[in-house]
């Protein structure tokens, strides 16, 4: 397989298990202000404690990753995305810190800063993907010296927008699945509501970011005509996001959970498939798009790092899964609480 | 314009990569500690020794959170600020990263979870077996990225293709660009460095108790492995150190001499400031005090041959010189210390009275920050003498940067970081506290908590106050660490 190739399908590789790993622990903190009291609070935060550190190594994977194979795209796009990256940074820290600091003390108002900052770091962190995801398909102002030439103002348009939301109710679904597959009682309950209302506010983006991206973003859809396959992987998706409803009603969580991650695979990958060969269009003109050949590292680079993919590749889906293990079943309020 | 871009990216990233490499070092250092102290446990079942582990598995926790969250602003900051950099590095650079996520930072993290929250969830063999893979996952973190930076300290491995503005290196070989010149000094030294400073960590901490008259046993126990390590540490880096300083000889001659501030490279033996202010403008130094031939002899091993000094160097070449001497000044200075210090603690612990002798105790409470400093400073030395090259000899720090972020937008994030990072810091020191004055926990005798589910656990820690990499899961009868007041 030419060697380029076998990278982006790599780097999707990564990005899709970073969005579902990372998505449902994001979404979890999307959710947490929806709950009642502090001890719901606890669980929801308890619920993905030992995981979350794990799921966002897959970011820094697939930025590392992006800087050995495709530098020249990693550069104009960290440079050019500065601003909203320096956000999602921030977002990320105050994320990471409010779990570890929030039970540090009972004062109420100190649990509710870093509650809120829980909430506002998974939120924002979750837009700002989705920001950028939009801002690839649709294309950024890239010159023909492969530098973005725009400002951070022509990030923030419609579409990226758009899709911005869809990532935040995408996640949200996604943790409340997970959530219904990590809670008892009470809480369970009412998180099967939360299963619903996220599921349809899912459903909306879904719709309208499909036909956006139809109408609007006509360089998503020419791999179509090619590879008529692909079509294939959008009747998967649609299946699989019509399972979720399925499977919400016969209260099958583990089924809904793992649907919701196809669905997060599919997108990721359909994704992949509008992008593709390129990793980001140039709006300026198609010539100065950064694609997998004019923005990749040598052969000899991409090789030696498929060497050391196929090497650690194993390892890390073999712990990831022995964790998810050892981890697994509900959190319960303890016979300790006060 | 270009001009303030460019200082404040590289006071964004000297910020941001000295707060994140206050955490590295203590999460190395301790993972060696917790790892012999769980074999010390699983070879002799006595529960003092898990009443340690666990203990400084709980600081362990702390301090990983932090060397997480300010890990990634590290790993995107190449690309945000120094994207003519990352485009002529990425080849190289790039792949050591990748190599760091996929073998390092998956093992860490991943295992992370059992040795924190896996006290009653896993047996103590497989307990010791993650404790073992977070040790380890640790130690090649810092490989990958000692590595990385070697490479741009001393170049190997590589050619370069392109031209103007589009001049980047391409690896032509893997193995040589891994151990390029500098790469295993580095190395070692860096590690030796980290367990240096762990070592005074504990020490710092089990003095405190022994001056309290806390948890005495513990504190004696920990306190006297520490010793063992922090001595020979310190010897390790002041021999490892001297090699690694002959060896710029031939790799950075620039900041060899820029270190030792020799400005003329001059005929006879060269002379050894032991301390002094160098003047680049009047290529002197002041107020120092030179010892004679020394450079020459601790360099070639004679005192007559002269060493190559900046004269040699076009000016712009030069890297900073005051900085670099005194940093490097400074290290040392400490690294003498370091090694004063033990030998003293080994001195009455011979007589039989360290534990009673309260003004050594005393010094080594508050020496804690000087390890830190020590390192800082190494990094410093290192990272101001490769100036003015971001990679040594091919491309100049000025020419790495981002062409299309402007200075407004760094000043913007350095603003936002200073704010964050100072807030964490607090905090930081906060939370550590609260651990360091609880203690640890009562030695229990062993208990039959057989496959206790997660529930359990995660239920006693809400019971505690939430979720918390801090908090590990204790046994049902013994709810954890009490809420502070
Ligand atoms: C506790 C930490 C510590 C201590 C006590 C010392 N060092 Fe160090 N030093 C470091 C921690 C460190 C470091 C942070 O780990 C550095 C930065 C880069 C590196 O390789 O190690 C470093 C760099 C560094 C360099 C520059 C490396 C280069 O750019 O190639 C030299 C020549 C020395 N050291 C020499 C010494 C000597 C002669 C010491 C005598 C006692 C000493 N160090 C003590
Ligand atoms: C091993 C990993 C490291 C890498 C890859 C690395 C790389 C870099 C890069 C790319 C720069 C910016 C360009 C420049 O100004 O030269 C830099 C500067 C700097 N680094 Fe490092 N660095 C590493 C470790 C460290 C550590 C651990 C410290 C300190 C604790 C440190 C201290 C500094 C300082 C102070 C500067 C600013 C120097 C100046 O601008 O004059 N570095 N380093
Ligand atoms: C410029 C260079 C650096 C980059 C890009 C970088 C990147 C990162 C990242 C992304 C993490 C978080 C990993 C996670 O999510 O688990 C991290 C943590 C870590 N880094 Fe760095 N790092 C740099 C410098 C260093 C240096 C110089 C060392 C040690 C010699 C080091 C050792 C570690 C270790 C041991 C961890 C584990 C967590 C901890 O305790 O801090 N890093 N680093």
């Amino acid at each position: 397989m030419d060697l380029n190739l076998l990278w982006f399908v790599l780097l999707g590789i990564l990005l899709a298990g970073y969005a579902i790993l990372d998505g449902f622990d994001l979404g979890v903190g999307i959710l947490h202000p929806f709950t009642k009291t502090d001890q719901e609070r606890r669980i929801l935060m308890n619920s993905i404690g030992p995981l979350w550190d794990g799921n966002e190594v897959w970011l820094v994977t697939f930025g590392g990753a992006m800087f050995a194979a495709f530098p020249e795209v990693y550069a104009t796009v960290f440079s050019g995305f500065y601003t909203p990256f320096m956000l999602l940074l921030f977002a990320l820290i105050f994320r990471a810190v409010s779990m570890e600091f929030r039970s540090k003390r009972q004062n109420p108002a100190w649990r509710q800063t870093w509650d809120w900052a829980f909430f506002g770091g998974s939120t924002l962190a979750t837009f700002l993907f989705g920001v950028a995801v939009g801002n690839a398909l649709q294309g950024m102002p890239i010159g023909a010296d492969k530098e973005f030439t725009g400002t951070t103002l022509d990030l923030v348009r419609p579409y990226p927008v758009l899709v911005g939301l869809f990532a935040v109710a995408t996640f949200a679904m996604h943790g409340s699945l997970y959530l219904s597959l990590k809670t008892e009682g009470e809480l369970h309950k009412r998180i099967h509501g939360w299963n619903w209302r996220t599921f349809g506010f899912f459903l909306v983006l879904f719709l309208f970011t499909t036909v956006f991206t139809l109408v609007q973003v006509p360089l998503a859809t020419r791999n179509f005509d090619q590879h008529p396959w692909v079509w294939l992987v959008v009747v998967l998706n649609i299946l699989a996001v019509s399972n979720i409803p399925r499977a919400i009603y016969r209260a099958r969580p583990l089924h809904a959970f793992i649907s919701s991650c196809a669905a997060i695979a599919a997108l990721t990958f359909l994704f992949g498939v509008a992008l593709f060969p390129d990793l980001v269009h140039s709006s300026l003109s198609p010539d100065w798009s950064l694609n997998v050949y004019n923005g990749a590292s040598s052969q000899k680079t991409l090789a030696i790092m498929r060497n050391i993919a196929f090497l650690g590749m194993p390892f890390v889906l073999a712990y990831t899964c022995v964790i998810l293990w050892v981890f697994r079943g509900k959190v319960k309020i303890g016979h300790f609480s006060y | 314009m270009e001009l303030d871009v460019l200082i404040l990216s590289r006071l964004q990233f000297a910020l941001t990569i000295m707060f994140h490499y206050l955490f590295p070092p203590l999460t190395i250092g301790l993972g060696g500690l917790m790892v012999s102290l769980e074999a010390m446990y699983l070879r002799t079942r006595n529960p003092h020794y898990e009443q340690a582990a666990k203990f400084w598995t709980r600081i362990f926790a702390v301090n990983f959170a932090m060397g997480v969250s300010t890990g990634i602003v590290m790993e995107f900051q190449f690309g945000t600020n120094w994207a003519t950099y990352s485009r002529f590095v990425g080849d190289v650079f790039g792949s050591a990263l990748a190599a760091e996520g996929i073998f390092a930072f998956f093992l860490e993290s991943g295992f992370l979870a059992v040795v924190v929250f896996g006290w009653d969830k896993v047996s103590p063999r497989v307990h010791f077996f993650a404790t073992c893979m977070v040790a380890l996952g640790a130690i090649f973190s810092s490989v990958w990225i000692v590595v990385a930076n070697s490479w741009q300290q001393t170049p190997a491995g590589f050619h370069l293709v392109g031209e103007g503005t589009n001049v980047r290196a391409e690896i032509t070989d893997f193995w040589a660009m891994v151990f390029n010149p500098s790469s295993v000094d580095r190395l070692l030294h860096t590690l030796i460095g980290c367990y240096i400073l762990a070592a005074f960590f504990v020490m710092s901490i089990s003095a405190y108790y022994l001056l309290r008259g806390k948890h005495l046993e513990f504190a004696k126990r920990s306190f006297s492995q520490a010793l063992i390590m922090g001595s020979v540490m310190s010897l390790a880096a002041l021999i490892q150190g001297d090699v690694q300083a002959r060896n710029l000889k031939k790799t950075q001659p620039a900041k060899l001499a820029a270190m030792e501030a020799h400005f003329e490279t001059g005929t006879g033996g060269t002379p050894l400031y032991a301390f002094g202010i160098p003047d680049e403008e009047k290529r002197s130094v002041r107020f120092g005090l030179a010892i004679p031939g020394m450079l020459s002899f601790l360099i070639h091993g004679n005192t007559q041959e002269p060493v190559m000094g900046l004269d040699r160097f076009p000016r712009d070449d030069w890297p900073p010189v005051n900085l670099t001497f005194q940093s490097f000044h400074l290290m040392v200075g400490l690294g003498f210390f370091f090694i004063a210090i033990t030998l003293a603690a080994w001195f009455y612990l011979w007589r039989g009275k360290l534990f009673e002798t309260r003004w050594l105790l005393w010094i080594f409470v508050v020496s804690i920050p000087l390890p830190y400093a020590a390192n800082q400073l190494g990094w410093a030395t290192a990272e101001f003498g490769r100036q003015p090259w971001v990679v040594y000899g091919m491309l100049r720090t000025s020419d790495g940067l981002s062409k299309s972020v402007t200075a407004g937008q760094t000043l913007a994030s350095i603003i936002m970081f200073g704010i964050i990072y100072a807030l964490l810091f607090a905090v930081f020191l906060y939370v550590l506290n609260d651990k360091i004055q609880h203690g640890p926990e009562p030695v229990t005798p062993p208990e039959k908590t057989k496959g206790q589910d997660l529930a359990d656990v995660a239920g006693q820690r809400a019971g505690t106050g939430g979720y918390s990499l801090t908090m590990p899961g204790e046994s049902p009868h013994n709810p954890g660490p009490t809420p502070s007041k």
